[in-house]
């Protein structure tokens, strides 16, 4: 019998442990976040001290005015814009992923975010508003409504009966292709001006940021988080499988569809603001998923966590690789990316994908 | 006491009518309860019917618990995900409950029922790396691991060896003389339902066609309906019923088996 004590409270101590593990490395993500949002802040045209990024954050009144005029208005939105599109778009790919059981799922993948440029382009190409209110926000509202409107049609798709997780993926991909070739198209009747405008804006870009922008996707996140993290039992289950999930009382169906619609909305923003960045929405939750484990209670800020600081840092290297030149975002996450994370993948693949 | 009865039950996929008037008397918890017949005859499909998950005329009854008190566990133990089994049954316990902190009762729960199904030492294990009987057992401390009272398990011996067949029904069968639950196995191994099993349900043509204590039921005549199988009961050395399988029956019923 004493045995058997020692064996259970060891399982639990076990248990423990690993909740402090996964703490700790929540907590260490967050120092490098910070760290990096900092360094992200003192690059630029002109670098500033670290001392003096935090001395003007912290005390902005001390601060000589050109430098707080720089680093609050310009770098800041720039630098948390980062960590506000990253964090949504790794839990949109994080949450697609959980749902629709496929490890490929992100917007990107999804058409969300080819249908954005669509918009985008509409308006750069065309001059054609979606929304003709607001003229002067054209390119990001018709991008908004174009990610949203292909978000929904896999929504609906998604409510009838009989459909599987599996079509609506192909969907997507079919609605990544349907996209592109109408992009395609436009950028062929396209002028110059237009063309080089539309080329840039799918390249994915943070240089647009406005506290505006910041304060949008934050105020999302804050919406969608706890929304998720109150179904954090549920959506690990349905990690288990659909029946599985079903048998332990997880309406699968109804949590597909709810998740889908958070996840629509967290998506459709943020690339209607920073055009196509592809990669985040999958490496993100990837590397969510080997430092912490499918447990959404640790996966769920993990994946929000490990896509602020992907893409915070690979601000960092867009602005320190060319000094004085600020190469599009979306090249180089996918260009300094792609290795790491197959480096990431082969070393430490789980057998869970 | 808890108890459960099924009057004129139906269930359907679309149109296929599958279970036409399936009615039981009054079954007591307390004990195992077996569910036989071929394949194919239904046995899943009545398990999901009364855990909610198809719906269709006919009612089941439930007295001394709640529809929230029932746990089904799937015919299929198939689960990937990067979760070690100790954290996959803490997310059975805590499924439907709102709080991410567990208390040292919770865990106790789940140290007890990973010790009761005899699998303390895969607790730190990954669900990918499990065998497929590992992965079995594991779905029963999953199913058990909130005590329910009404408790539908789809072959869960389906994977295991021997010796382990008889561990895992001796575990149940205590399991639900300590809490009184109704315990229903879908089980295709008679020797089993014979050793283990007070009451038997037989299921066939959409309907449950006998109930009662196992050996009144199991009668040859009814196996050979069933199964198409002749056979007869016997008794092992220690005194156990046990069924002789002398061949397949000389006139296949009308009844395919498969199908
Ligand atoms: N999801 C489904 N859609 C349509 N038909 C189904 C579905 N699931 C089962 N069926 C059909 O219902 C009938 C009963 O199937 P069920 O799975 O309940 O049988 P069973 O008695 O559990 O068989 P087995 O012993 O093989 O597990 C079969 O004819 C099967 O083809
Ligand atoms: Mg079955």
């Amino acid at each position: 019998m004493s045995a058997v004590t020692t064996n259970s409270t060891s399982h639990a101590l076990d248990y423990r442990a690993g909740v402090a593990r996964r703490l700790a490395i929540l907590l260490s993500l967050t120092g490098l976040l910070v760290l990096s949002v900092a360094v992200d802040v003192s690059l630029g045209p002109a670098r500033y001290p670290l001392g003096d990024v935090f001395r003007t954050i912290f005390a902005p009144g001390a601060a000589e005015l050109q430098m707080r005029v720089v680093i609050w208005d310009i770098r800041m939105p720039m630098a948390l814009l980062a960590v506000t599109v990253g964090a949504s778009l790794s839990l949109a790919g994080a949450q697609m992923q959980t749902i629709l059981a496929n490890p490929l799922a992100s917007p990107f993948t999804l058409g969300l975010s080819a249908a954005a440029s669509f918009g985008a382009a509409m308006a750069m190409v065309l001059g054609v508003a979606l929304f003709p209110a607001a003229v002067e926000l054209m390119v990001p509202l018709n991008a908004f409504a174009m990610a949203m409107a292909a978000s929904l049609l896999i929504f609906g798709l998604s409510t009838l009966r009989g459909v599987t997780v599996e079509t609506i993926v192909l969907l997507g991909i079919a609605l990544v292709f349907t996209f592109n070739a109408a992009l395609a198209l436009m950028q062929y009747f396209a002028s110059e001006q237009a063309l080089a405008a539309v080329v840039f804006w799918t390249m994915g870009s943070l240089t647009k940021a406005t506290w505006g922008k910041v304060a949008v996707t934050a105020a999302i996140l804050l919406v969608c988080t706890p929304l998720f993290a109150r179904r954090a039992w549920a959506l690990t289950a349905i990690r288990l499988g659909e029946t599985r999930a079903a048998a332990m009382g997880v309406p699968v169906r109804r949590l597909r569809l709810e998740a889908l619609l958070l996840v629509s909305l967290l998506a459709a923003v943020p690339v209607a603001f920073v055009g196509t960045i592809g990669f985040i929405g999958i490496v993100g939750p990837h590397v969510a998923r080997l430092l912490l484990g499918e447990d959404q209670r640790f996966f769920l800020p993990g994946a929000m966590l490990s896509g602020a600081v992907i893409l915070s840092a690979t601000s960092v290297l867009s602005k320190a690789i060319l000094p004085g030149a600020v190469l599009p975002i979306g090249i180089i996450t996918a260009l300094v990316g792609v290795p790491f994370f197959a480096a990431l993948i082969l070393t430490k693949g789980r057998k869970s994908w | 006491m808890v108890s459960l009865a099924l009057e004129g039950v139906e269930a359907r996929y679309g149109r296929k009518q599958i279970l036409t008037d399936a009615s039981t008397p009054e079954i007591e918890g307390g004990m195992l309860t077996a569910l036989v017949g071929a394949n194919a005859a239904g046995k899943s499909t009545l398990f999901r019917r009364i855990a909610g998950q198809l719906r269709g005329a006919g009612r089941v009854r439930l007295s001394g618990a709640e529809a929230g008190d029932l746990r089904y566990m799937p015919q299929d133990t198939a689960m990937s995900a990067a979760l070690t089994v100790y954290e996959s049954i803490i997310l059975a316990l805590k499924q439907g409950t709102g709080g991410w902190r567990l208390s040292p009762r919770e865990l106790a729960a789940v140290d007890a029922v990973l010790h009761r199904f005899g699998i303390d030492h895969l607790a730190q294990r990954q669900l990918p790396e499990l065998s497929g009987g590992q992965r079995q057992s594991v779905s029963i401390a999953q199913t058990l691991v909130t005590r329910p009272k009404l408790v539908l398990m789809d072959e869960p011996t389906s994977a295991l060896d021997l010796y382990r067949q008889y561990e895992v029904l001796e575990a149940l069968r205590r399991y639900a003389e300590e809490t009184g639950a109704v315990v229903i196995l879908a089980l295709h191994d008679l020797n089993q339902v014979m050793r283990a099993c007070t009451t038997t349900l037989a299921l066939a043509e959409g309907r449950i066609l006998a109930t009662g204590p196992t050996l009144e039921v199991l009668t040859p005549a009814l196996i050979r309906r069933l199964y198409g199988i002749d056979s007869r009961v016997e008794r092992c050395s220690r005194g156990c019923p046990m069924m002789i399988v002398d061949g397949p029956a000389p006139h296949p019923p009308g009844q395919q088996v498969g199908t």
